[in-house]
């Protein structure tokens, strides 16, 4: 889950990261109480979104007053920036910066531990950085058995050519930053621009969180940074179930089991759907393993209910699940929806008790289902019906 | 011969006498694997009753007492203790994702030397850790978050159905478990050597190069079919060490072209962030060492087929 930059510097402050004061605002009257709470004088007032160059698009403006940073927040909420709606923004306080660094700490899939990246030319995207300048940015591997302790964290000041004058107080930054990955659970914790204030201060003036939502479990204060604005209805209701949706822009709605075959099944029927008439799947969604006719009948309530789904695709490869329990798991499911459900069903059983399952379906004969074969098989029929 | 996994391995589980654990051990000894016991701190001591020999009569299931037509398991309260009454050399994880990395780490510390760890839902800090210990004491780590590992006909650690497919000659490593499924399914006329599912988590023990490294050594398998999903760049490098280093065959599918950006497609490691990830740039990498890479699987499964007919 990414977090906002409001989230984030909440985040810092609460682990003795050092931020500017900052105040959330989703309308004009609170954008005005959070400069007066700053002081009064000058403030930045930026759009809160989950992406990048909000600047250029006009979404972090300056205000000398409460009023004019009123007028900035009305200017900026609603805005969309890359397809991001604007609904909230924060209220920061001013800084007279002096130089720009960077900062981050985050997962290396590859290597298997953590890295640590930071560099003296902080400000400017770092993946052009990376790209244009790769010496400017310094790499430093973290064992996640010892995290950035007192020498990892002057291992990396020095591999970025920080100012030995400077160094006491970037370290100590670097190392509460790493409290914040490791007991936040952060997969990514970048800081940019860091910056040296011209009274020689070493502020986070911007910040971007992504949390593990694997690690929940132990942090039941992260439900509450999610955004519940922003968030796709059907995908909400799905999350409430605990189904495993993503809503995507086709008309073939999908269920399957197990993330990777229905990946694989949104792709088969994109690929179907180029002959005809270039329909697209609607969603990913897994049912997991033991695909019960309750999940069945809540993933299915879910997916026609999506008013750009014309027919749907059940692919399901019985591997611990049996196949006859999903086919019973379908059958109750349309008996639960009822009547009013007119879009068509395609459904493709494999695998462990395929012949009942297939049997079940047969005999139900329920006038929406079609039982394919094969998984390309399905594809193409689901593709088709949508097309109609 | 097979990769990590033979008739010889010893297998203890970790979790046995959970719900997951029993209904899996139970899959497991069925066909064939030779199950030595379980560990529960709170049941040492105890055994666990499993119906002998599933339906499909597979042999080699030590212990295995006809008679009665049930298999006694038993029940230590340490892996540690495990490992040195019984000579297990493989452990398999079915506790839940709070209490994972604690039991990799006992099994590390047991000296066990491949631990399989099936579990879904595990902090990625604790995998970096557990991962980092492990690879510490030279232990190899399968998964997280994966379906296990079979060898047909010889044994089969985790949860992957055992009659699919049986032996034969094919190497396969996959990301996913059920693509795993259906690839085993596609290609059951000719049966496998091993089929391994490494997981679809960020952070995961054993790869596709050190599958394909096994593979290629392994005088059993003679053609790899290997499949990516999107996220990471697992694939790219696999398809560089497959340019520099195996000379089988190996086909190639990658799920996720249809995946949006910044979603996480089940997989917690499944997610395409801005240009990386991408199931096309993986597709590209492999075609580019050389892998033909299949549209769907079984198109897939259709390449393999070619190559093993000709």
């Amino acid at each position: 889950m990414d977090l906002f930059e409001y989230q984030a510097r909440d985040i810092f402050e609460k682990h003795g990261v050092p931020v500017l004061g900052g105040v959330v605002a989703s309308t004009v009257e609170e954008a005005r109480a959070g400069a007066e709470q700053l002081g009064g004088g000058t403030v930045v007032v930026k759009a809160q979104v989950k992406t990048g160059g909000r600047g250029k698009a006009g979404g972090v403006k300056l205000a000398h007053s409460p009023e004019e940073a009123a007028e900035r927040a009305g200017e900026i909420l609603g805005m969309d920036i890359k397809g991001h709606t604007v609904h909230k923004v924060m209220i920061a306080a001013g800084a007279k910066i002096a130089e720009e660094y960077y900062f981050s700490v985050l997962l290396d899939r590859a290597e298997r531990r953590y890295l640590a990246m930071a560099s003296v030319e902080g400000g400017m995207e770092i993946e052009q950085l990376a790209v244009e300048r790769p010496e400017a940015l310094a790499k430093v591997a973290i064992d996640p058995l010892v995290g950035i302790d007192e020498a990892k964290a002057a291992e990396i000041a020095d591999a970025a050519g920080f100012p030995d004058e400077l160094k006491p107080l970037v370290q100590d930054v670097f190392r509460k930053l790493w409290t914040v990955y490791k007991d936040e659970d952060a997969t990514l914790v970048e800081v940019n621009p860091l910056v040296r204030t011209e009274d020689g201060q070493i502020v986070a003036l911007d910040g971007k969180i992504t949390l593990d939502e694997n690690a929940g479990f132990r942090h039941p204060d992260h439900a509450e940074l999610e955004d519940a604005l922003s968030a796709d209805p059907l995908e909400a209701r799905a999350k409430a179930k605990d189904l495993n949706y993503v809503k995507l822009d086709g008309s073939v709605g999908i269920i399957g089991n197990g993330a990777g075959l229905v990946m694989s099944t949104l792709d088969v029927v994109a690929y179907a759907g180029e002959r005809f008439g270039g329909v697209k799947p609607a969603n990913f969604l897994d049912i997991g393993g033991g695909a019960s006719a309750e999940v069945m009948a809540n993933g299915l309530d879910i997916i026609l209910s999506d008013p750009q789904v014309k027919a749907v695709f059940v692919n399901v490869f019985g591997g611990i699940t049996a196949c006859d329990a999903v086919a019973n798991g379908i059958v109750k499911a349309l008996e639960l929806l009822g009547d009013k459900e007119t879009k068509p069903l395609v459904v493709r059983l494999d695998g462990n008790n395929v012949a009942e399952g297939r049997a079940i379906l047969r005999e139900a004969n329920h006038p929406l289902v079609t039982l394919a074969d094969t998984m390309d098989g399905g594809a193409a029929k689901a593709a088709e019906l949508a097309d109609a | 011969m097979a990769i990590f996994l033979t008739e010889a391995s010893k297998v203890i589980v970790q979790g046995m006498t959970g719900s997951e654990g029993q209904k899996h051990t139970t899959r497991m000894l069925a066909s064939g694997t030779n199950v030595v016991g379980g560990v529960n701190p709170r049941k040492a001591g105890t055994s666990v009753d499993f119906p002998a020999n599933g339906a499909d009569g597979a042999d080699g299931a030590d212990g295995a007492d006809g008679a009665t037509g049930s298999v006694s398991v038993p029940v230590f309260g340490t892996v540690a203790e495990a490992v040195e009454k019984t000579g297990a050399d493989v452990s398999v994880i079915f506790v839940p994702p709070a209490h994972t990395k604690a039991a990799v780490i006992e099994a590390a510390d047991a000296g066990v030397p491949l631990v399989v760890i099936i579990t879904e839902g595990i902090p990625v800090d604790d995998t970096a850790e557990f991962f980092t210990y492990a690879q510490s004491k030279g232990v190899r780590l399968i998964g997280p978050n994966c379906p296990g590992l079979i060898s047909p006909g010889r044994s089969n650690v985790g949860i992957i159905p055992a009659n699919i497919a049986g032996p034969g000659k094919i190497g396969l490593v996959s990301k996913s478990g059920t693509l795993t499924y259906q690839m085993m399914y596609e290609l059951r006329d000719f049966g496998f050597s091993t089929a391994i599912g490494i997981g679809g988590d960020p952070i995961i023990g054993t790869t596709h190069i050190d599958a394909l490294e096994a593979f290629e050594a392994d005088p059993d398998t003679t053609a790899i079919v290997m499949i990516g999903e999107i996220g990471g760049d697992a694939e790219e490098r696999a398809a560089a060490y497959i340019k520099e280093h195996v000379t089988k065959p190996v086909v190639g599918y990658v799920a996720g072209f249809t995946a949006p950006e910044g979603k996480t497609m089940g997989h917690a490691g499944a997610i395409v962030s801005g240009s990386s990830g991408t199931a096309q740039a993986k597709k590209e990498a492999l075609e580019a060492a050389g892998v033909k890479v299949g549209k769907t699987p079984s198109e897939t499964a259709d390449l393999m087929r070619a190559i093993l007919s000709a």
